[in-house]
């Protein structure tokens, strides 16, 4: 069972190894429409949790995807340059936006679980 | 009056199903205090005929282009415009339409964009252009940001060449954030060496094609170190019609391409509106500012057109908005591509000839007067240096009815540069003109003594 | 299998690009024959132009026909929040054009151009009598552009009393233009947001807590983009001013309260005009615009240079910051929007003072008629009077599998352009409706049955007509994600349309 918290922000997170693997959930990509561009993080940058980690952007509008956690990034999702509709075909496998490492393992485990994170898209929906 | 369609009755049976006694009830919300009783004090309503005349009045006042030889030019330039330009631009559907939000009724100004934009271009030899901007100052300082953006670097070099206006538009935008301006400065002959400025913060750097004092200068070596610098090569034309006869910018190595397109299909207009042309690479397209015209399909798969990309505007990204611009310059655009269409590139190149036949003309003219001319080359436009001082001169010529071009002091205020004159001939200038012209300065420089 | 051969539907014609109708040797001017001299360029020639040209009838042709596809406020109403389509005058255009004042060049000795700087003069003086303001930059090239100009004048205060450092803030509202926060952070400033009270209003307590001494300015519009008044408009002045800050009002709706209030009344520091909207100048498709910007007693002293003086008998035009040392510096090169200051000034003397104001009172007569009419059977988001726009939400629609875009879609097939939608954002699927003053009662009537016609058809679930909306404008819905995908911004033989499949 691979390892994965949500936030609030409709951000996923899943542990993978050494790193972690962050993109956006099915609720966030139904909300935002069709994906038309992303634009994602440099490897090496440096994160703070809830600062701006990557853009997404629809026909009408652009979204901030904010860092989860802090650490820095390993690499940014390349596919996504020329196929940004991985983002809506497969939220949470190919339309990955980026990997990062972590200063704070313990802060993973304070983030929202799979049942909590389905009990409040029900909440604001 | 004849512009409001409503009768007192209209607006009895209005304010009847609005609920209100008067209109005064509806500025409820008015604090008292900012409570107007009466119209301001400011004439009141006049037929057509009134205002015809004092406007009329106003315009007799003025020496019109047409009238005169004329030679000015500086950065905005009298071509004759086909009549079917301004016949098209007035067409209802043209002129009183708004901006193509609502693609599906709004095809006939997506096309011309689209048109638009691939003639731009084609004209830079660059990937994509824009659907305009304002003019070509704000264009250019667009560009200097825009480099800022791609390359991360704050510093932008400017040439000494550039017109006087446009870097002093990038003085006041871009001085305010976080750039820094190194001005090169105003030196005849010699060529610059703007390479040398160089260095591991600078974004990019400025030269204009032709430059101000109207010589063409070949910079794909400058371009070469400024991309072996990691910065970009922004090119301004503010005389679009060179681009018919002389090599294209992007053919020698510019990353961005501005400029101001009056020049084709737009009248001089005392400054404004004029058109803004922005073009560049295809790999920096999302960090270009302004409107984007794309094309697609309709629900039908017919082929059809759209404003694209408007992520980057100001109306979607708000404080992270590639630019605050909002319109372009639409008409202004629209009258560029039909004037554009009617040359064809065959007509804007002979154009172009006919531009530079007559500053040959004018040069050769001037000769035995052994005026010091500064440029080595030319397009359309030079720059003299009189042993007496121009801007007198300029006035002097005008009372006598010819237009003489614009003393340079008039662009950049300094005792250095009294004596020199800047002079422009377009297509409209005959040899009369020039006859007359060149007399006018024979007397005035034997008057001087000279 | 298309209805026609020709592929065109009687009037509607179906038209393609220059570069596929045009040839490399086909041109619509007669130009002299350049005489054969040597080249004194200096640089390499062209290489030729890959750009086709067309003859003049086919020019004319290919010209009309797109026209043909587009609306326009000539044609019918423009119900668009916020831009004010009104009727663009004729007599403006003829008055643009006559050579005096068009054919002139900005730099010709300003002794030859003495009535260009005259109308200039007039024009200030008709805009700064109408706001109460002292001062006027006449050069911005369109409302942005006036709000730039404003904030940079905001800018020049503050660092002229050595406080640019830790005054880093501008207020603006959630329902503001984007243009707004855009224009601050343009320059450097960070935003704040205010929200707003459940009438709609700046909520003035919040504005309040978020005032402080870091706070360069407020940015307000108002009437505000809800179509309201700011009722606490001069508490909200004096309170930001007593802060140390500045007060810059987006110009937008001023068609509301023109003639009849003046901002200068209200405490406003600065203001942007959009000629285009407010003065009547034609919105030609996206532009050109002008954004004259009033400026206060405080702001005047920065205003950017070039402007008019009056100098004796006659005018004389300040360029140079040797002239203008405490001016902010130049917004733009020559002298701004000559074209449009024209316009605008034969639409001033045609309306006069008097007609002016009766235009505002038009303007909000008639969105209100609005208003009462379809309020009972669209979600008005707030209650009346409204100014000269009336907003509604979606709320009306919800449950019937129809959003905004789609009515707005639906409204299309009627013969409409659909109103503002989607702005402002601090309502859920707003239509924004300003239908000016020069739309006559029996205009208005035929809209509010329309849209009274399209309620009932989505409440009676007639869903194929929204959704399937537009059928009879020129184009169906186009597919704005691919566009935005795979970019196609220039022509390129082949075109994308024969790869398409």
């Amino acid at each position: 069972m691979s390892d994965i918290r949500y936030t609030k922000d409709h951000e996923w997170v899943r542990r993978e190894g050494d790193v972690l693997v962050v993109g956006i959930t099915q609720y966030a990509q139904a909300q935002l429409g069709d994906v038309v561009y992303v634009e994602v993080p440099d490897a090496g940058r440096v994160l703070s949790a809830g600062g701006e980690a990557a853009v997404v952007e629809s026909v009408k509008a652009a979204s901030e995807v904010y860092a989860p956690l802090s650490g820095s990034v390993v690499e940014g999702n390349a596919a996504l340059a020329d196929n940004p509709a991985l983002v809506n075909e497969e939220p949470e496998a190919g339309g990955w936006f980026f990997t990062m490492v972590c200063d704070d393992q313990a802060a993973f485990d304070t983030l929202m679980d799979e049942a909590a994170y389905q009990a409040y898209v029900k909440e604001i929906d | 009056m004849r512009y409001l369609p409503h009768t007192p009755s209209d607006r009895v049976e209005m304010l009847a199903k609005i609920g209100a006694s008067s209109i005064d009830d509806l500025f409820k919300d008015v604090p008292r205090a900012a409570w107007l009783n009466d119209p301001v004090d400011l004439p009141s309503h006049a037929s057509e005929l009134e205002v015809e005349r004092h406007l009329s009045a106003l315009a007799a006042q003025n020496m019109t282009a047409s009238n005169v030889p004329f030679f000015v030019g500086g950065g905005a330039y009298k071509h004759h415009v086909p009549a079917t330009v301004d016949y098209v631009i007035q067409r209802s559907e043209f002129l009183t339409s708004y901006t193509p939000y609502q693609p599906e009724i709004t095809q006939g100004t997506l096309q011309y964009l689209f048109e638009f934009q691939t003639q731009v271009a084609e004209l830079f030899g660059m990937e994509v252009a824009n659907a305009s901007m304002y003019d070509g100052s704000t264009a250019a300082s667009e560009a200097v940001l825009m480099a800022q953006r791609v390359t991360k670097r704050n510093k932008a070099v400017i040439s000494g060449r550039l017109h006087p206006h446009y870097r002093d538009v990038m003085a006041t935008v871009i001085g305010k954030s976080d750039g820094q301006l190194d001005y090169a400065p105003l030196l005849f002959g010699q060529d610059e060496d703007l390479a040398a400025r160089l260095d591991s913060d600078t974004a990019c750097v400025v030269v204009q094609y032709p430059d101000f004092i109207g010589q063409p200068n070949d910079f794909s070596a400058l371009a070469t170190a400024v991309h072996e610098a990691g910065a970009l090569l922004i090119v301004v034309v503010t005389e679009v019609v060179a681009l018919g006869l002389l090599r294209a910018p992007g053919d020698m190595g510019a990353d961005i391409v501005v400029g101001e397109g009056q020049s084709i299909g737009n009248g001089l207009n005392f400054g404004g509106p004029y058109v803004g042309l922005f073009a560049t690479r295809q790999k920096y397209l999302r960090q270009m500012p302004g409107r984007l015209c794309g094309e697609t399909v309709d629900a039908d798969g017919k082929r059809g057109f759209v404003l694209t990309l408007s992520t980057r505007e100001q109306h979607i990204r708000r404080d992270k908005a590639t630019s605050n611009i909002c319109t372009n310059s639409g008409l202004c655009a629209l009258a560029f591509t039909i004037h554009m269409t009617l040359l064809g590139g065959q007509g804007l190149t002979r154009l172009a000839r006919l531009n530079h036949e007559r500053m040959i003309r004018l040069v050769t003219a001037l000769e035995p007067l052994k005026i010091e001319l500064m440029n080595a080359h030319f397009f359309n436009e030079v720059t003299l240096r009189l042993p007496i001082a121009a801007a007198p001169l300029v006035e002097r010529l005008a009372a006598r009815g010819i237009l003489a071009g614009i003393p340079l002091t008039r662009l950049s205020p300094s005792t250095d540069f009294e004596n020199y004159l800047i002079l422009a001939t377009t297509e409209v200038v005959t040899d009369a003109d020039i006859d007359q012209l060149v007399s006018a300065l024979a007397e005035e420089l034997s008057e001087a003594g000279q | 299998m298309s209805e026609t051969f020709s592929g065109n539907r009687g009037l509607q014609l179906e038209e393609g690009l220059i570069f596929e109708i045009g040839a490399f040797d086909k041109s619509g001017v007669d130009l002299a024959v350049p005489a054969d001299m040597p080249l004194r360029i200096g640089v390499a020639s062209r290489e030729p132009i890959a750009l086709p040209g067309l003859s003049e009838p086919e020019a004319v042709r290919h010209y009309v026909r797109l026209s043909q596809k587009n609306h326009s406020i000539d044609a019918g109403l423009y119900p668009l929040g916020s831009c004010t389509m009104k009727h663009n005058p004729r007599l403006n255009e003829k008055m643009a054009r006559l050579p005096g004042l068009s054919d002139i060049h900005p730099l010709q000795p300003v002794s030859t151009v003495q009535g260009a700087l005259a109308l200039m003069d007039e024009l200030a003086h008709w805009l700064t009598t109408l706001t109460a303001m002292p001062a006027i930059a006449l050069s911005p090239k369109a409302g942005a552009h006036g709000e730039l100009c404003g904030m940079m004048a905001i800018q020049a205060a503050i660092a002229a009393r050595g406080e640019l450092a830790h005054r880093k803030r501008v207020l603006v509202p959630e329902s503001a233009h984007g243009t707004n926060p855009a224009t601050a952070a343009l320059l450097g400033f960070s935003v704040d947001e205010i929200s707003a009270t459940e009438d709609g209003r700046v909520d003035v307590v919040d504005l309040k807590k978020k005032l402080g001494d870091d706070v360069a300015a407020i940015m307000l519009t108002n009437p505000n983009t809800c179509g309201l008044f700011e009722r606490d408009i001069i508490e909200i002045a004096d309170a930001v001013h007593a802060a140390g800050g500045y007060f810059y009002c987006d110009g937008a709706n001023f068609n509301a309260i023109v003639g009849r209030v003046r901002p200068g009344d209200l405490g406003v520091d600065a203001m942007h005009i959009n000629l285009h909207k407010t003065f009547s100048t034609p919105h030609g498709g996206g532009g050109p615009g002008s954004g004259p910007t009033v400026l206060s007693d405080r702001l005047a002293p920065y205003a950017p240079r070039p402007f008019v003086r009056r100098d004796g008998q006659g005018f004389s035009l300040v360029e140079h910051a040797d002239d203008a040392p405490e001016a902010f510096g130049r917004m733009v090169a020559f002298h701004g929007q000559m074209g449009m200051f024209v316009r605008a000034l034969s639409y001033m003397l045609s309306h006069g003072s008097d007609g002016l104001r009766q235009v505002a009172d038009d303007a909000v007569l008639n969105a209100n008629y609005i208003l009462a009419s379809l309020q009972d059977v669209m979600s008005a988001s707030y209650a009346g009077p409204c100014m000269h726009e009336a907003l509604f939400d979606d709320s009306f629609l919800r449950g019937t599998g129809i959003d905004t875009l789609d009515f707005a879609k639906a409204l299309i097939d009627e013969g409409f352009h659909p109103m503002t939608m989607y702005f402002p954002l601090v309502v859920h699927g707003a239509m924004l409706i300003e239908p000016t003053e020069t739309e006559s009662k029996a205009s208005l009537d035929q809209f509010i049955a329309t849209m009274r016609a399209l309620v009932k058809a989505a409440l009676d679930g007639e869903t194929e007509r929204f959704h399937q909306a537009p059928r009879f404008a020129p184009r169906r819905r186009l597919d704005e994600t691919r566009a935005a995908r795979q970019p196609v911004l220039r022509y390129h033989a082949p075109s994308m349309a024969a790869a398409a499949e």
